[in-house]
């Protein structure tokens, strides 16, 4: 017998899509019978009033969690959300229902040993919930009481050789797409990166310093896996800069029908024969591809890499040699000013150990967010607050075209002083004496 | 229940402390295929819905089997999941960067076995725990952030419309008849930590009243200027009220400022905003994050509220079935939602889907809009 009657929410069991009721369901009976003996740190039925405040929820279409005020672990200022339950008395079990974000390892692999070791201390510690992951990429343990906390860090850093990821006005846990790890479209190891800048910038991580959270995402080619360009202040996104790898003899099987079009993505459709004048060469949006006597030409000069050509002929073509990555800053969801979408900031550059190139730029970025940064601005907010120009400026970066879809449309440009020929002080008189008042 | 020690001190809490460690190294967790071919993988072909195999330039293989999961996600689940992972895949699995569930084997004659046991797994309620799909043209699993599961300034559940909406959506998760892949995405409040501002389509909670003020409580409960520093349009001041006899400090808030963004709930509890008629969903279209053909594209709001309908929420579920059944009649090959959208014309969108056009729907907020409006004489009838 359950502890909360849920009729709303068990009309969310039926369907054929995975129901988190049942699964949650399934925890609170697991929790019952406790088959393994388990010492529980948090109450027992909690899964049950976790239902039952949701099912509440879903009554009156109000949630029943209050913000959770300043809980953490000693020394750090991120990594773990506090959260109370406005109907305690209801629901002694979520009380206290505070969050962990665990950093997740890059590229998200695991072993099932160590999954069950965090099994194993979450049904201990915790509700046994969690969010595989978070939209940031952490593992999120959901609901533990603040006397838990410690112990959880304790256990997840001695046993588990584990540490928390990042909240608040610090650094993010960053996050990488899968890349070469099984992609071939990888241009650069974006778990190697990952996992050296996370390791590289564990205080910006653990210890809020910044005006406002920051961001880093890595996709490993302009595809844009985990959607890098949208959502991070600083985005490092795959690309080449030689010339994309044709293999003839392969264009003709693809055209012969031998391979299947877009590695086999559109196989549910109904489209015909492959055409690659259609759906390659017309298709390219710089138009610099060429299908003649069953021959590709690509002038690669003109080529923007995007992708297209590569997405639809995978075992044809590929990319280039001369592989990097280009940066681009300042993404941010709308609030407030509106949605930000990263601004190409480096074109290109190596990606190799010990990444210097790399940190330089990040440094220089945060030096001058730092020190110009309003509270609660986020980075793409300061550029536009104080202009691209500046931004350049500060990080001591030249400008190039390709740091603009197009020139301004306005003339207003603020000279500077020293950009001017003589100066700006000047001799009133000596104007008057051709000049009448 | 006795409280166990983990071993910390808290007389001594720097005592053996262990920071900054990090998480994991990844090289750890690759399955041997993995690790022996990483950077030289030479193709992929997704073989069904929900099956990749890549091959290596070393003609070494790898069969993915991706299958949808709900993120929240309990122990009891992740044990199944290395259960399988024990079973089939040498011990190792992986999450995809859209909550998806990928199990890897190396040979051809053991996916089918796999898929097998996968599907044959369903929760006591009846739904599939592992539904293997989620891959090219059709619909994968939807990203989303916490709702009324765990945080106190949502507009609507996420969890829930979620469910509904993959139920719904069911049949192209399993199957790639869609012009191009299509991204959908939900956020309980217009914080959007999922960051849905690029999907396909969006699913955004929207609050449409402005806060409470609880004056008894606000000053005690809360730091004054903290709330008035929280808000983004600085629609809140600090001031005095009367109740009684008393003369209270508290909080004006310009109601006509207010962006229903729950930021001053954040700071201060005696300023909850939440609301049954007021609350419910923002459906937004047309974006995307990859910079294949055209660039990454913002999307845009097509229909301005939908009540929140617990617990199935079937206005938006009918919503996004019908904007999908339209991009799939009328989009071309490798088109995406946002690029069929523009090709056409938003004024034929609307045609097209039947979505009302109403007012709120033109952007009335800050500079940015009038990039939105229509400046030529070039329209659609
Ligand atoms: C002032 C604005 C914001 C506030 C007050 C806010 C508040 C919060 C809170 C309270 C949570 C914890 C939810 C929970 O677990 O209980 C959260 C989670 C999160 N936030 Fe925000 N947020 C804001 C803006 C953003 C933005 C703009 C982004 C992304 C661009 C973002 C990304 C995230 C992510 C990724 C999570 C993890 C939650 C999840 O995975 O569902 N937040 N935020
Ligand atoms: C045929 C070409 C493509 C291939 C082979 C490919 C490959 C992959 C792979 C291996 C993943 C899993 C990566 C991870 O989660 O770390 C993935 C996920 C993803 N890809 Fe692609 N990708 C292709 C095209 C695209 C394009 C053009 C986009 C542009 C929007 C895109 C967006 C995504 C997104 C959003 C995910 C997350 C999906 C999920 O986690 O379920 N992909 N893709
Ligand atoms: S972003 Fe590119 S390299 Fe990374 S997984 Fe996606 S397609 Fe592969
Ligand atoms: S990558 Fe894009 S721009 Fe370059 S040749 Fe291919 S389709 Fe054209
Ligand atoms: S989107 Fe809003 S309501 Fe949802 S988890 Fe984030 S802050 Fe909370
Ligand atoms: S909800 Fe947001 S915009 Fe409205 S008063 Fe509160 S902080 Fe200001």
């Amino acid at each position: 017998m359950a502890k909360h009657e849920t009729p709303l929410l068990d009309q969310l069991e039926s369907g054929p899509w995975p129901s988190f009721v049942s699964d949650i369901k399934q925890e609170a009976e697991n929790r019952a019978k406790n088959a393994n003996n388990v010492e529980f740190q948090v109450k027992q039925d909690v899964c049950e009033d976790i239902l039952g405040v949701l099912e509440l929820s879903y009554k009156h279409g109000r949630t029943h969690w209050k913000h959770g005020g300043i809980v953490g672990v000693f020394g750090y200022g991120g990594g773990v959300i506090g959260r109370y339950c406005d109907q305690p008395e209801m629901f002694p079990g979520v009380a206290h229902f505070h969050t962990i974000r665990v950093n997740q390892p890059a590229g998200k692999f695991y072993n099932t040993e160590w999954l069950r070791n965090l099994c194993d201390l979450w049904e201990f510690r915790g509700s046994g919930i969690t969010n595989m992951h978070g939209s940031t990429g952490d593992i999120v343990f959901l609901g533990t009481v603040t006397e838990q906390l410690e112990e959880i860090f304790f256990e997840l850093t001695h046993k588990h050789g584990q540490d928390l990821g990042g909240s608040g006005s610090n650094l993010r846990t960053p996050s990488d797409c899968i890349g070469e790890a099984r992609c071939e479209y990888a241009c650069y190891d974006t778990q190697a990166l990952c996992h050296f800048l996370t390791n590289e910038y564990q205080d910006e991580l653990h210890r809020p310093a910044f005006p406002y959270k920051f961001k880093f995402k890595f996709d490993g080619c302009p595809n844009c896996c985990v959607a890098s360009i949208a959502r991070s202040d600083m985005s490092f996104i795959g690309t080449w800069r030689d010339d994309i790898q044709v293999d003839q003899e392969a264009v003709a099987a693809y055209v012969g029908g031998e391979f299947p079009p877009n590695a086999g993505a559109h196989k549910d459709g109904n489209w015909g024969p492959f055409d690659i004048q259609k759906e390659v060469i017309d298709l390219c949006p710089t138009d610099c591809m060429k299908y003649e006597d069953g021959k590709l030409e690509i002038n690669n000069k003109e080529c923007t890499r995007c992708m297209h050509c590569i997405n639809v002929m995978p075992r044809a073509l590929k990319k280039g040699k001369e592989t990097g990555l280009s940066i681009l800053v300042g993404a941010k969801a709308p609030i407030l000013d509106g949605a930000q979408m990263g601004s190409l900031l480096v074109p290109f550059v190596k990606v190799e150990e010990p990444y210097e190139e790399i940190t330089e730029v990040i440094e220089a970025i945060w030096d001058w967010w730092m020190e110009e940064g309003k509270n609660r601005e986020r980075l793409g907010e300061l550029i536009k607050r104080q202009g691209f120009q500046a931004m350049l400026d500060a990080v001591g970066i030249d400008p190039v075209p390709q740091h603009v879809k197009e020139p301004r449309s306005n003339p207003y440009i603020f000279w500077k002083e020293d950009e001017v020929p003589g100066g700006w002080q000047r001799d009133v008189n000596e104007f008057r004496k051709y000049h009448q008042r | 229940m006795a409280f166990v020690s983990s071993g910390y001190n808290p007389e001594k809490p720097m005592e053996n402390r262990i920071t900054d460690i990090g998480p994991k190294h990844y090289e750890q967790f690759y399955p041997p295929v993995i690790k022996a071919n990483k950077g030289k993988w030479a193709y992929h072909e997704v073989l069904q819905a929900g099956v990749l195999k890549h091959v290596a330039e070393s003609g070494d293989e790898v069969y993915t089997v991706r299958c949808g999961g709900a993120r929240l996600m309990s122990v009891t689940h992740i044990r199944e999941i290395c259960e399988i992972a024990d079973k089939h895949c040498d011990g190792y699995v992986r999450w995809t960067t859209r909550n998806n569930i990928e199990f890897m084997v190396d040979a051809e004659a053991k996916v089918k076995p796999l898929i097998d046991d996968l599907e044959s797994r369903k929760f006591a309620g009846g739904s599939y725990k592992f539904p293997v799909g989620g891959t090219g043209a059709g619909i994968t699993n939807i990203v989303h952030t916490q709702g009324w599961i765990h945080c106190h300034t949502p507009a609507t559940d996420a969890s829930g419309p979620v469910k509904a909406a993959m139920d719904v959506l069911f049949d192209d998760f399993k199957s790639m008849r869609l012009p191009a892949h299509l991204r959908v995405s939900l956020a309980c409040c217009l914080n959007m930590c999922g960051a849905v501002h690029c999907s396909d389509i969006a699913i955004l909670g929207y609050h449409r009243k402005p806060p409470m003020l609880d004056h008894e409580y606000l000053d005690k409960m809360c730091e004054i200027p903290l709330a008035v520093a929280a808000c983004p349009t600085a629609a809140i001041r600090p001031t005095k009220v009367e109740i009684g006899d008393k003369k209270l400090n508290s909080v004006a808030v310009k109601q006509e400022r207010c962006m229903f963004c729950g930021n001053c709930y954040t700071m201060c509890p005696s300023m909850p905003l939440a609301d049954t008629e007021g609350d419910g969903i923002v459906i937004m279209a047309g974006g995307k994050v990859s910079n294949r053909i055209s660039y990454p594209k913002f999307s845009k709001v097509v229909v301005a509220f939908l009540p929140n309908e617990v617990p199935r929420w079937e206005s938006t579920t009918d919503c996004i079935k019908n904007m999908v059944e339209a991009y799939a009649a009328g989009a071309n090959k490798y088109e995406r939602f946002g690029e069929w959208a523009e090709r056409i014309g938003w004024e034929r969108f609307f045609d097209v889907t039947g979505l009302e056009f109403t007012h709120h729907l033109i952007d009335d907020f800050r500079d940015p809009a009038y990039y939105t409006w229509r400046q030529t004489s070039q329209f659609k009838f």
